[in-house]
């Protein structure tokens, strides 16, 4: 992607964790990372699955830096998590859609852009890449769930963004619709953006390039999906995922 | 950056919804007329009409900041928010630029009524009566982004009305003159916001020109800028 040069060296992770720890809830949280070392390579679509409650959605917010709490390393395109020079390089589709119910689809994405400093056209681009253009003048409210996920996707890509942190992104969405956004990952992919994609829902686990799984704030298994697959003689991300778990209990 | 974005948006989400509209402007005229109604053919109008325009601003703006921006944190646009380049103190000051031309509106047409329906003469500054019920409807809009800060439910968010304004409607020297209140409670009240409001307000209804109650109008700006860095401050890019 154009806009913003990585600074970091080539062959750093887009994301780094070492020794990382996540209180959720304040000074009487629940820990609900421990210890998790991970890397997220740079270019890639990199699956983050596990069961809810396992630590996906504080994991990523604590990669764009807005979980408070967080201890230990956690590195994010060679910065450290939170750093200002990120916010203008990271988009991050919060799990709600987060949109403005009460205006439309294009004043939601024009405030962003107004925010950001990018043009109309842009505003346009992402409306077509996310195929919203024909309802563009409708409130977010008259919109079914789906179409609200793809205006918060919408927004979150109005930065040309180095990284796209998506916290179950295609929740809601036929088919059709998820085939279509899985293909958009891709070409984001292919254009230098690096994505981390949380889901619990498994068969999207063979769309991703690599995948993390992540089970009670541990890392349990990565890797490509086709070798987990092989690595546990299963034939689907859901059997994989239940022979891992399995594994680690015995 | 800066917070007309935030201000531009705010506004767009108040203008498609006529409701709230109706009720923020239509509202306190209906209130106020009663007011005017019940006690008809005597002055207090013309005694407190100047008061009470510049209590409903301050009360519902307070109100409608509140919920709006505890909606905002709710609805994970906020962490949105947070999480990209925008400035907290743009937010904050966006929130207020627009809330407070809302208010703006608010008292306008409020005083507008009381002068022409009900029949309102003030003996002082008509136009000082306008200017410090716009100010107060900013203090409730910075207040209330102040207040939205401690909440973290939309029910304490509505208890927060209570517990910030009440006490300061019971000390502004509504039902009792400050001068005759226990010593104690007089030097709480000097420390309260919409003291100096409703203090200019009382003496512009008792015949002061706008340069009379300079000083009480600056205090109230003072406390909106003090409430605006607080609420600034209080938002955190970093939550539990």
């Amino acid at each position: 992607m154009g806009r913003h040069a990585p600074v970091a060296a080539p062959g750093t992770p887009a994301v780094r964790a070492r020794g990382l720890r996540i209180v959720r809830g304040g000074r009487r949280g629940v820990v609900v990372v421990d210890g998790l070392d991970l890397d997220v390579p740079a270019a890639r679509v990199v699956g983050l699955l596990g069961p809810s409650g396992g630590g996906k959605t504080s994991l990523l917010r604590a990669v764009v830096g807005v979980q408070s709490d967080v201890t230990g390393t956690l590195d994010v395109l060679g910065l450290p998590a939170g750093d200002p020079r990120l916010r203008r390089r990271i988009g991050y589709v919060t799990q709600a859609p987060s949109v403005y119910a009460d205006l439309t689809v294009r004043e939601n994405l024009r405030y962003v852009a107004e925010v950001l400093r990018v043009g109309e056209d842009r505003v346009t681009a992402v409306l077509r890449d996310v195929d919203l253009r024909h309802l563009s003048g409708r409130t977010v409210a008259a919109l079914s769930g789906g179409e609200r996920a793809r205006t918060s996707l919408a927004i979150a890509l109005l930065g040309e963004p180095d990284l796209l942190v998506l916290d179950e992104p295609t929740v809601g969405l036929d088919p059709v619709l998820r085939r279509d956004l899985w293909a958009l990952f891709h070409d984001l992919a292919a254009g230098g953006a690096s994505l981390l994609v949380s889901s619990h829902v498994m068969d999207e686990a063979e769309r991703c390039d690599r995948l993390l799984l992540l089970r009670q704030g541990r890392l349990l298994a990565e890797g490509a999906p086709g070798d987990l697959l092989e690595r546990t003689r299963t034939t689907t991300a859901e059997a994989a995922f239940l022979a891992l778990v399995e594994d680690g209990a015995s | 950056m800066s917070p007309l974005p935030t201000t531009g948006r705010v506004l767009r989400k108040v203008g498609h919804d006529h409701r709230t509209l109706a009720i923020l402007l239509v509202l306190p005229c209906v209130v106020l007329g009663l007011v005017g109604w019940m006690f008809s053919g005597t002055d207090v109008v013309d005694r407190f009409g100047p008061v009470l325009l510049g209590l409903f601003p301050v009360i519902v703006m307070f109100l409608v900041t509140s919920v709006a921006t505890l909606r905002e944190r709710q609805s994970g646009t906020l962490e949105r928010l947070m999480a990209g380049p925008v400035r907290r103190g743009d937010v904050v000051v966006g929130y207020a630029i627009a809330f407070a031309l809302v208010g703006a509106g608010q008292a306008l047409v409020l005083t507008a009524f009381t002068v022409l329906v009900l029949g309102m003469d003030v003996a002082g500054d008509l136009g000082g009566v306008v200017l410090v019920a716009v100010l107060d409807a900013v203090l409730g809009t910075a207040l209330g982004l102040a207040a939205s800060a401690v909440a973290r439910t939309e029910f304490q968010a509505v208890q927060m009305m209570p517990l910030v304004l009440f006490p300061q409607l019971v000390l502004a020297g509504l039902f009792l003159p400050r001068d005759q209140m226990p010593a104690v409670l007089e030097a709480v009240s000097r420390a309260m916001p919409l003291t100096y409001g409703t203090q200019a307000l009382q003496e512009l209804a008792a015949g002061a020109s706008l340069g009379d109650v300079r000083g009480a109008a600056g205090a109230v700006l003072a406390f909106i800028a003090g409430a605006l860095v607080l609420g600034t401050l209080s938002l955190r890019r970093r939550t539990p």
